[in-house]
């Protein structure tokens, strides 16, 4: 009897949405979250996988040796690797090729490299405006490691003590 | 401007007058699309905000063109007509959407002396009007030619036509209360400040009318017929370009309506809370903004569209039988009950409001 009542009272005031009305309310006052991409950024973790690139060694040398870990362990079969013996009896890749749309961005091919040779950097913005473009070659992954390897240097450093 | 009077002289007085109503019909119809491009802007913006984010703001200075790349985005798409749609219902529909939300606005009083038609039978022409709507929304659904719109369309008819009623018993609250279904004299009735209002003997009424006119424009919490996340867009689904544009504005004016109406029934639209303080609006210059006019009645309707737009940011949608449930065993009743009470009360004569 008095649990109907206090429904009736309770329905009929419009306890609850009044209630719900308060919150979007006070919500409409308080500071916004929104972060305007192109001016503001969020933080991005040294761990984060982004574009890839292929490293060199200080004195300039490539570090890939074509063991082909990285095409075996990738999931989405984005990797392919052809090599042959270099004049100085060394084993080198001829051909190192991502496919960018197929890379889900897992980073187990990073993980599997033995010489630190592919990972996967911070950054994150790039377009493709034609067909074929998606297709990272040896020659793009190298330039791209050269170009940031301050940055990918710091990003392996800070994220060493935990690997 | 001696001979802008003599040609105006010359023209015979059945095509002034024509001429004449045209003129308001366009000094009320353009600010009256104006405003329903800004009230989109605000629903973005104000939805944003409840969720904590920011909203449009990268057109122009704060978003504030917002409204107007919409517009030219729409105007430059096709008008795609789908495959076995019936072609005259098609494009008859979002007319038929549109024409009865502006018409309704002929006999709505904007302020003393600022309206279309002052004719006797205002409440009853709103309502007749409004009830049109549903036509708009079950043509477009039909003519469509897809489930989901006609399944959109059947549960926009059922609950418009269900609400219709419970907003009819509470506009014969006001009627009883004012004594005249004339807006102007209805508003005229509400004279002498806060105090005087309707909202305060018929707040229930005033509470039921809104609901039913929430239902009634389909928007959320009651918006099973657009109910975007069970059938897609409802009975606009195949609509693209200008006619789905035309629907959005039918939509918005009649938000804009029912707000306007409401303002009109139990805010005493363009009459001043503070008329009755004469040390207030006898002030200099500023005593004008305390006294009665047009500006209070856009304060008025501001305040409902806020109303409706902080609804569709709090409530989730109500299920079907839910809103029927609402509109048939609960609002009806407690109009009739309060229409009850109010008429005993009008017997007895209750001061200050109904006697």
């Amino acid at each position: 009897m008095i649990a109907t009542v206090q429904h009736w009272i309770k329905s009929f005031t419009l306890f609850e949405l009044l209630k719900g009305m308060s919150v979007t309310g006070r919500r409409l006052f308080s500071r916004k979250v929104t972060i305007q991409y192109p001016e503001e950024k969020t933080p991005i973790s040294p761990r984060f996988r982004g574009h890839h690139a292929l490293r060199r060694y200080p004195n300039g040398e490539e570090r890939c040796i074509a063991c082909k870990l990285c095409e075996a362990v990738c999931p989405a079969l984005a990797i392919t690797i052809e090599l042959a013996e270099r004049d100085d009896g060394t084993r080198r890749t001829t051909r190192y090729d991502i496919d960018m749309f197929k890379c889900i961005y897992c980073g187990f091919c990073e993980e599997a490299c033995p010489v630190d040779a592919i990972v996967e950097s911070r950054h994150f913005e790039y377009h493709f405006e034609e067909r074929g473009e998606n297709i990272m070659t040896k020659e793009k992954l190298l330039a791209f490691g050269d170009k940031h390897e301050a940055m990918i240097a710091r990003d392996k450093a800070a994220d060493a003590p935990y690997k | 401007m001696d001979n802008l009077i003599s040609i105006w002289n010359l023209v015979p007085e059945a095509l002034q007058t024509l001429i004449v109503i045209l003129l308001k019909i366009v000094a009320i119809v353009l600010p009256l699309i104006l405003a329903v491009a800004y009230t989109t802007y605000a629903e973005r913006k104000i939805i944003g905000y409840m969720q904590v984010r920011l909203g449009p703001n990268r057109v122009g200075p704060k978003g504030w063109l917002q409204p107007i790349a919409d517009t030219v985005k729409l105007m430059f798409k096709e008008v795609i007509l789908p495959s076995e749609a019936n072609r005259f219902v098609f494009y008859f529909a979002p007319i038929m959407a549109l024409t009865p939300a502006l018409v309704a606005w002929a006999v709505i009083p904007f302020s003393s002396g600022m309206w279309l038609a002052d004719i006797n039978v205002g409440l009853l022409f709103i309502l007749a009007i409004t009830s049109l709507d549903v036509f708009g929304i079950i043509l477009a659904g039909w003519a469509s030619n897809s489930k989901y719109a006609i399944l959109s369309a059947m549960r926009a008819g059922a609950q418009v036509v269900s609400y219709e009623i419970a907003m009819g018993f509470a506009l014969v609250g006001v009627l009883m209360a004012a004594g005249s279904l004339n807006l102007r004299e209805i508003v005229e009735a509400q004279s002498g400040g806060i105090t005087q209002w309707f909202i305060w003997p018929l707040f229930g009424l005033m509470l039921v009318y809104f609901i039913s006119g929430v239902a009634e424009t389909n928007r959320a919490p009651f918006d099973v017929a657009e109910g975007e996340s069970e059938i897609v867009a409802g009975f606009h689904v195949e609509y693209s370009g200008m006619a789905f544009a035309l629907f959005f504005l039918g939509e918005y004016a009649n938000m804009l309506l029912i707000s306007a109406v409401a303002a009109i029934l139990f805010l005493g639209g363009w009459l001043s809370p503070f008329e009755s303080i004469d040390a207030l609006t006898e002030l200099p210059y500023i005593g004008l903004l305390f006294g009665n006019g047009i500006h209070w009645f856009f304060i008025k309707v501001a305040f409902f569209i806020f109303l409706y737009l902080w609804f569709r940011a709090t409530f989730p949608r109500y299920r079907y039988d839910q809103i029927m449930r609402l509109g048939w065993k609960i609002l009806i009743p407690v109009t009739l009950v309060y229409i009850f009470a109010e008429g005993v009360a009008i017997y007895l004569g209750w001061k200050p409001w109904l006697s």
